[in-house]
């Protein structure tokens, strides 16, 4: 057997867990081997196991077939293990050589050889079809790049098994595409290559063989090819998952949202939302599709009071509800799952709790003539994590330590539990594994069958397609066509996307 | 395992403590090198606050606008401001508080408490000016409340040379009835200068504590601290949180400054330098983790410090500047934990995978 790494039987605990519970994962030679799980299951341990950061409690590992006792990172680099990791290790003011050779400077005559470490920073790049420039600084690059720049460097100090760590959450679509061809170069020059994920399209694009680890606890090998989505998912979750949103006939009334002629500008003082006209009725989810950039985020702060209205009207329940600020939209009767849960759905250091209630906390009974009454908060608070199944250690725990998909869950919880005529959910699913995301879908229709508005804006097609009843598409700040979502698919929302029905207007 | 440890609350007890035992460590070193006993120091510096009623009393009256001050940068810090401008605050409020009491006259009942409140509002307003800049115009709170304090330094010094200059290079005495000496607090401590004033720090530590942890409005104040953005998104009022929390912390500031003033002085005078109340006041709330209690405790060991150093002179013969040496190191370890805290931090960003 030619592995290329062995680990065998790997256990590590922490106080109170176990991480990884008799894992195993082979790799071959000059194979894509995906390490596939759920957040939280145990893949970074284990791979920090590999990198030399952990120590294991049991369970052995041989690289090249031999047996290693990788104590430190340093021993991992001697062993030709290099880490692409996800949060980039790269200093913002530096070029791309000076990353490169960071720790590893080639010197002559006791001062730094720039030219020398730049031939070999080029001849990389080329080798690899890596294309990045040598001299350009971190910070004036694209994420692509800069991720490139990460490769190089585990290349320029001699890797020959590269770990990369969930490598696509920041990238454009384009980009992952350039990044899946870099991959095959690395294979077919004789690199082998562990990614972890949890995005099953990745995995049946480019990947050899699969590991899935569910729990801590390593569910098996397989290979990739004769697997299914729907077969990869369910050994990850350990159940039966639909991708395919559960719903009935939309039983459609009244408008409840009513844009006219919006135009909203962005940071640089652009029309980015450019009289825009929309009309979302109770009972419906409306899914607004576009590529990035095309006035979907300012749309929503706009709608939701976080961004000024040059021009135009926004109506609730035939209200007028333009310059509204937050607070009086929300009254109003609009919950927002924001885009960015971090910068906006949370107070990060606050308790979960608190974040519950972070709409409603003014309101009688947590406030009484201006004193909070928190054990009413926490009392409310809990009812909803029982209800919307947010897993914490408590109702105070800070938001911070919860895993993503349950952060999402509360902010789900404080937005729905209000009840509002409309809920605006911007990207919901961003960055969440496959049960969080089944969770947040079968809520979003849950609402619209009550009789509620939904508003969906994404990025992910496959989401807007399956969970929408209608679809618009936003180019350049405008709806550009408004189409059931049973009536079409990619391929016309694509061409839509990508402004193909301005284009075929103008020629006509 | 560590890293839980150094994210919980037993962490943020533990280090002031091992700071302050490192800071006291070194300091023994040093007296050892100096050729003097450690030993014969130690005792003679807690001889200085514990070895009689005065000495006690003294302590306490030292400790006094170091609680004020300390509450005064933890407020603003809890919701995300850097106050430096608390020097500043306590000259103003000192100032303010002095001439309230010298010119006019009233019954205790009233005069006391209005000289009072006129210090908390001469600090509020002085650090309403960097508040608002930093609402409305982004000006970082810093810079201006820095500027704020040579202000403050400079115009008080002016005006009382030109106006309100008594004898020598100070004010006139406050009268009795804006005074808060206490002839009951002195026959207690032995005729030390104990006054009311520190019954008015305890209790604003309870106010502060109250305020952040039980009404809606600290909710909002910590909610800004934490994140703007979530804050503006929930509907909070983002720059006015922060104007009124600056606004809140120069007024405990102002309070240092009227209790030095009604309590222990009784005037004020020409500063040369700065009184460095509100500068230590930023190491009292960095020793006390911008707790309510902890600033208690951390202010007493402060004022401990600087007033037992006398007794440690007079016993052992240890130089007092060895105190403002271990006060230094103490400050030091302290904010070692801070920078054990962020490297801890990057390693962990480095060693997660998984978020």
């Amino acid at each position: 057997m030619d592995y290329v790494i062995e680990m065998n039987n790997i256990r590590k605990e922490f106080p109170g867990i176990v991480a990884n519970d008799n894992i195993t994962l082979q790799v071959k030679q000059g194979e894509i081997h995906a390490l596939l799980g759920e957040n939280g299951a145990g893949k970074s341990t284990l791979m920090n196991v590999l990198f030399g950061l952990y120590q294991p409690e049991q369970g052995e590992i041989k690289v090249r077939g031999e047996k290693v006792d990788v104590t430190d990172p340093n021993v991992a680099d001697r062993l030709g293990i290099g880490m692409v990791h996800q949060h980039f290790m790269l200093v913002e003011k530096f070029t791309v050589t000076e990353n490169i050779i960071l720790g590893s400077e080639p010197k002559s005559r006791g001062a730094i050889d720039i030219n020398k470490a730049r031939k070999d920073v080029k001849e990389i790049s080329d080798r690899y079809g890596l294309r990045v420039d040598p001299d350009a600084k971190i910070e004036d690059i694209s994420v692509g790049m800069q991720q490139r720049a990460e490769i190089l460097k585990t290349l320029y100090r001699g890797s020959e098994i590269l770990i990369f760590d969930e490598p696509t959450a920041a990238l454009t679509p384009q980009e992952i595409y350039e990044l899946m061809s870099i991959m095959r170069n690395l294979i077919n020059e004789g690199k082998s290559i562990i990614l972890i994920t949890h995005k099953l399209k990745e995995i049946q694009e480019i990947c050899d063989r699969v590991t899935v680890i569910r729990r801590g606890k390593g569910v098996g090998t397989v290979d990739v090819e004769g697997m299914t989505e729907t077969g990869l998912a369910e050994m990850m979750v350990g159940r039966e998952v639909t991708f395919e949103v559960q719903k009935g006939e939309a039983q459609v009334g009244e408008t409840v949202l009513n844009l006219k002629d919006l135009v909203v500008e962005d940071a640089r003082g652009y029309d980015i939302v450019d009289h825009l006209n929309l009309e979302v009725k109770s009972g419906e989810i409306l899914g607004v599709a576009g590529v990035d950039g095309n006035g979907q985020t300012e749309l929503v702060e706009a709608l939701t009071g976080l961004r000024e209205v040059k021009s135009g009207s926004i109506s609730l329940n035939n209200k007028d509800i333009t310059d509204y600020k937050p607070r009086k939209v929300t009254e109003a009767g609009v919950g927002h799952i924001p885009q960015d849960r971090h910068k906006y759905g949370l107070v990060m250091d606050f308790t979960i709790g608190e974040n519950i209630l972070l709409q409603q906390y003014y309101q009688k009974p947590y406030t009484n003539n201006g004193i909070m009454d928190y054990k009413k908060l926490y009392e409310k608070a809990e009812s909803l994590i029982e209800e919307y199944d947010v897993r914490t250690a408590s109702s105070h725990t800070l938001a911070r330590s919860l895993s993503g998909g349950n952060q999402q869950k509360a902010i789900i919880a404080r937005e729905v539990d209000r009840s509002p005529d409309l809920l605006i959910a911007a990207q919901p699913t961003r960055g969440l594994d496959v049960g969080a995301i089944e969770f947040i879908h079968d809520k979003l229709v849950e609402e619209r069958d009550s009789g509620k508005a939904v508003l969906l804006v994404s990025l992910e097609m496959d989401e807007v397609l399956n969970v929408s009843d209608r679809i618009a598409v936003i180019y350049e700040g405008k709806i550009v066509e408004i189409v059931d979502a049973k009536d079409t698919d990619e391929n016309e929302l694509g061409l839509l996307m990508a402004g193909g029905k301005q284009e075929a207007g103008e020629a006509e | 395992m560590i890293r839980d440890f150094l994210r919980s609350r037993a962490f943020g007890l533990v280090v002031p403590l091992i700071a302050v035992a490192f800071g006291l460590i070194a300091g023994a070193v040093i007296m050892l090198l100096s050729g003097n006993n450690p030993i014969d120091g130690y005792s003679g510096l807690i001889g200085g606050i514990f070895g009689d009623m005065y000495y006690f009393g003294e302590t306490l009256r030292a400790m006094t606008p170091l609680i004020l001050s300390g509450l005064a940068f933890a407020f603003a810090f809890r919701t995300g401001l850097l106050n430096i401008g608390v020097e500043g605050q306590v000259i103003v409020g000192w100032f303010a508080a002095v001439i309230a009491g010298i010119s006019w006259d009233a019954p205790g009942i009233i005069h006391l408490p209005t000289a009072l409140m006129a210090g908390a509002l001469a600090g509020a307003l002085w650090a309403f000016v960097p508040g608002i800049l930093k609402a409305k115009l982004h000006v970082h709170e810093v810079i201006v409340s820095i500027m704020m304090n040579y202000i403050a330094l400079h115009v008080v010094n002016s005006l009382i040379r030109g106006v309100f200059l008594d004898t020598g290079q100070r004010t006139a005495f406050v009268p009795d009835s804006a005074s808060l000496s206490s002839e009951w607090l002195q026959g207690v401590t032995d005729f030390s200068r104990l006054h009311w004033g520190f019954l008015i720090a305890l209790a604003a530590a309870v106010v502060m504590w109250f305020l952040l942890w039980k009404t809606k409005k600290g909710f909002e104040f910590r909610a800004v601290g934490f994140n703007q953005n979530a804050s503006l998104y929930a509907g909070m009022n983002v720059s006015g949180n922060i104007t009124s929390s600056m606004s809140i912390s120069g007024a405990f500031a102002g309070l240092a400054g009227a209790v030095s003033g009604l309590g222990t002085y009784g005037y004020i005078e020409i500063f040369n330098t700065f009184t460095n109340l509100g500068f230590d006041g930023i190491a009292v709330a960095l020793l006390g983790n911008s707790s309510s209690i902890g600033i208690v405790l951390s202010a007493f060991l402060f004022g401990g410090l600087s007033e037992g150093s006398g007794n440690m002179q007079a016993a052992a013969g240890v130089a007092p500047e060895l105190v403002e040496i271990i006060i230094a190191l103490i400050i030091f370890f302290v904010a070692s934990s801070y920078l054990i805290r962020w490297i801890y931090k990057r390693l962990d960003s480095i060693r997660k995978g998984e978020k």
